[in-house]
Parts: structure tokens; sequence; C-alpha cells
């Protein structure tokens, strides 16, 4: 327990301390935020579906919990560069018990890194139906960390050095990301796009946070929560197993 | 304390370490030397059971290290070849870091931090982020932390690569009195003859995979007739020079070298 607890500690304190690193991961979904969503405004505004600030908000906060959780798991890759993976896996501590604490960690920083979005959104003039929503959001929030994050460490542990990551980064997050309703609504699409979406398991967090702050939804908020859990579930024993193998 | 029979480890077609047997004694600082590539840090990998071997058996305080690898763990400490500590982190939080995972009580484990933080001289500077420290200080360190947890076997692999002759002499002394204190039982690598010669009460030659000689520094010199150990190792190894070839990892430090230049 104590060694989940201090990996765990340690992914916050390097957030804490990364200030910069901080203002640079929220500039992104600021970008995206006020831009698209005073940019877009008026044109969606037209096509009768309402305030798109209102609808990106959500979109933008799934995003940065994307990001940050799967760059956390990624983060393996420097822990590799600069040795202090070593540290970890020379450790009296069995791995599964590692990759839990860095897991939690980088998921606990993703979830507070969504809710200084959420403050962003807010002060933007994004509006919840009500406030007393914003925990069950947060609930989202978790689950899409978690899910991500397993993703990451199964990704994190499987490179071997930095020219994958772009790789990884454009064909597999941006998409993720671009592909999940973040920025569209997922209604009357063109078939392909439909069943892709529906692939995507950020789709089912954003929808999952639409509904609770929203109130409009795609699927069901109990369809959302039980699909994030499956492939958390199955991505977080596709991490653990992976870390189980690395070799250095 | 250590005994190595038999040890294989291959890459491939290429055979790192080929049919190594040793004995380390308790208590005793036994040097592993050999020329860039001969195999010193594989070695030093599957006994701290970071790599698999491909065959032959080891044993660590009477220990598997791969059947019993978390009891194993708990007896050795290690302090690798190239940096293992967490810059972010301070010097203290490293040290606190490390012995929780290895399960040192609290009380202890404070105690033992800042006794180990004085006597490498860091105690002042505990409160500072280790990407701050100078190689020296990093090393330093680096050593304190493998001593943390009373490790019965202390390995190290090449220690005082890259630092100069005054830190050298003040690691190899604590070393030396550690050694004698806590009756730890050393094993290192170095590049440096002199060091071994000085430091170490025997030593191994290791060579292409195979260990080509092993005894105490007189029984080398004399085996080969030479009046120092660096000639006797060269006699041994031969002259001509090693190159390995950069892997993943070493083009993946340099790529990190580049960024934090151009952060600063």
């Amino acid at each position: 327990m104590s060694a989940i607890y201090i990996l765990w500690l340690r992914e916050l304190k390097r957030y804490v301390r990364s200030r910069a690193q901080i203002a640079a991961s929220l500039g992104q979904p600021m970008l995206y935020l006020l831009v698209l969503g005073f940019g877009l405004g008026p044109v969606f505004q037209r096509a009768g579906n309402g305030s798109y600030l209102q609808f990106v908000g959500p979109g933008v906060i799934g995003m940065t919990v994307l990001f940050s959780s799967v760059f956390s798991g990624i983060g393996l890759l420097w822990d590799r560069q600069f040795g202090f993976l070593k540290e970890m896996l020379v450790a009296p501590v069995p791995r599964i018990q590692i990759m839990i604490g860095r897991t939690l960690g980088g998921a606990t920083v993703a979830v507070i890194q969504g809710l200084l979005v959420m403050l962003i959104c807010l002060i933007a003039g994004f509006r919840p139906q009500s406030f007393l929503t914003v925990p069950l959001a947060m609930g989202f929030m978790v689950a899409i960390a978690l899910v991500f994050a397993g993703l990451g460490v199964a990704i994190g542990s499987s490179l071997q050095d930095m020219q994958g990551f772009q790789l990884i980064m454009n064909f597999l997050v941006l998409p993720i990301y671009f592909l999940s309703g973040a920025l569209f609504p997922l209604v009357g699409l063109p078939k392909v796009l439909a069943v892709i979406t529906r692939l995507d398991p950020l789709s089912y967090g954003i929808d999952g946070m639409r509904s609770v702050l929203l109130g409009k939804s795609v699927f069901s908020p109990i369809t959302d929560l039980l699909v994030l859990t499956f492939v958390g579930a199955v991505l977080l024993i596709v991490g653990a197993h992976r870390f189980s193998k690395i070799e250095i | 304390m250590i005994r190595v029979r038999n040890l294989v480890k291959q890459f491939g077609s290429f055979t790192a370490v080929d049919d190594v047997s040793f004995d380390v004694e308790e208590g005793e600082i036994f040097a592993f030397l050999g020329p860039n590539g001969a195999g010193k840090t594989t070695t030093i990998k599957m006994l701290t059971t970071l790599l698999k071997p491909t065959g032959g058996q080891m044993e660590l305080d009477g220990l598997d290290p791969q059947v019993e690898q978390t009891e194993a763990r708990k007896r050795f400490g290690i302090v690798f070849q190239d940096p293992s500590l967490d810059g972010d982190l301070t010097a203290w939080e490293n040290m606190e870091f490390h012995g929780v995972l290895y399960h040192v009580p609290h009380k202890l484990r404070r105690q033992r931090s800042e006794q180990l933080l004085k006597l490498f001289e860091l105690w002042d500077r505990r409160g500072d982020q280790v990407k701050k420290f100078s190689g020296g200080m990093k090393r330093r360190l680096e050593i304190a932390r493998g001593f943390l947890h009373m490790p019965k076997i202390l390995f190290l692999d090449e220690p005082t690569l890259g630092l100069d002759p005054q830190s050298r002499n003040q690691l190899w002394n604590i070393v030396k009195q550690v050694n004698e204190a806590e009756k730890v039982t050393v094993f290192l690598t170095t590049h440096y003859m002199d060091e071994a010669d000085r430091v170490a009460h025997r030593i191994g030659i290791i060579d292409h995979g195979k260990l080509v000689a092993q005894g105490t520094p007189k029984a080398i010199k004399e085996q080969t007739g030479k009046e120092s150990l660096e000639e006797a190792f060269l006699a041994l190894t031969g002259t001509i020079i090693r190159d390995e070839s950069a892997d993943a990892t070493d083009q993946m430090r340099q790529f990190a070298k580049m960024w934090s230049r151009e952060k600063r």
C-alpha cells in the first residue's frame, strides 16, 4: 500500500512543480474552447443546435483528460530515459503495485487538469443545468482518466524511444479526440463515421458528461458508464501485462 | 554471498555472457573488470533481476533472484552505470521514495537518511531538486540511497564514471568505510584499474563474455608477470579498442540532452 501511495505522490509532486507545463497544457483546450466556441457559435446556432460553447465545453474537458492521462503513461519513456524506471523496477515491490500507483497518480493529475479546464469553461460562459451535477461529471472524468491511463501505460511500456511518440500522437490520440464527438454532435453522421465514433471509448465519456451537465445525450449515461468501465478494465489489464514484461 | 554458475545470456545470436562462474564471499569487495561490451553490465542486470538469463544458476544470499525476486531485491542495493534519480524531486524526497519502496520503517528511514546525507556531504542541499546537482553530487546521492535500506550486497556499476579525482577518492573511502562498518559485500565494475587495485579484495576479468582471470590483484599481476594491474589487464584482454554501438537508450539520452539545452 505504501508503495502505491508514494508513487501516486510522486506523480502529483512532479505535476505541481512543472508550472510551465501546466500552463502549456491548458493553452490547447482554451484555444479549442474560445476559438471554436465563439467562431462556430453562430453557424451552430443557425442550424438549430443551441449554443456551441455549451456543446463543446464537455468535449474540451474530455480532450484535456484524454491527453493528460495518455501522456502520463507515455511518461514511462522519460522515466526510462532518465533511469528512474530502473530504480522502481529493482525495488522489492510487485510490479503491479508500481503500475497501479503510477496510473492512479497520472489519472489524478488528469482529473485535476479536467477540473481546471472546467473552471475555464465556466469563466468563458459555460453553464451546467445545475451545479449539483458537477460531481457526476467528475465521475466521468475519473472514468475517462482511468481508461486512457491504462492505454498510456500499455503504450509507454511497449515503446523504446521517442520516435514512436509522434506516431502514437498522430495516429492514435488525435483520432480518438476528433472521432469522439467532442467537436460535433454524433447524430445524422455518414454510416462509416457513425460506426467509428461508436468504437471510440472517449465518445462515451464525453456523452456521459454532456448527459449529466446539459441533460442531452446520444447514448444513455448508464450505457456510457458500462462501456467505460469495461474498456477501462480491459486496457488496465493490458497495461499491467505490458508493464510486467518491461526489461531494460 | 554471491554465487554464479555457468551463467549465459544471449541476445539473438550474440552471446553477451558466456558460461561465467564465480563466488563472492560475505564482506568482500569484488571488482568485475573488462573492456566495453565485455558483459559486465549484463551480468549485473541479471543478478539484480532486471534481465532473465538464458542459462545457468545464480544465488544472492542463498536466494535465486529469478525465483524469489522480491526477497532477493531486499538484499541488495544498486548504483547504476547511468543516473537513476528523479530530478524533479529533492535529495531528501529521493531518499524517502527509496526508503518507502524498500519498506524501511519511518523512524529508521529518517535517521538513516540524515546520517547518510551527512556522510556524503549532501545534508545542506537536501531540500534542493536533484536536477540542480552537479554530476558528483548526483553520484554521491545515488550511492547514499543504495545504502539506505542496509543491503547485504551493494552493486556499483562504474560509480566513478565522469567524477574528478577528489570525488572519486572520497567515494571509495566511504565505500570502504561502510564495507568495514556494516560488513556489506560490494560488487563493483570500473574502468580505472588503480581504483580496483586499491579497493578490491578480489578481481574478476571478463572479456567477450568469458571470465578470463580471477583472484586477488596481486595474484593477477603475478599470473601475467606484470607490474601494474593496468598492464596485466591489457595483457589479458589485448589492446584492440572495442566500440559499442549506441542503443535506443543512448539515442534517447542524446535527444533529451538536446532538449534540456534548448530549455536553458
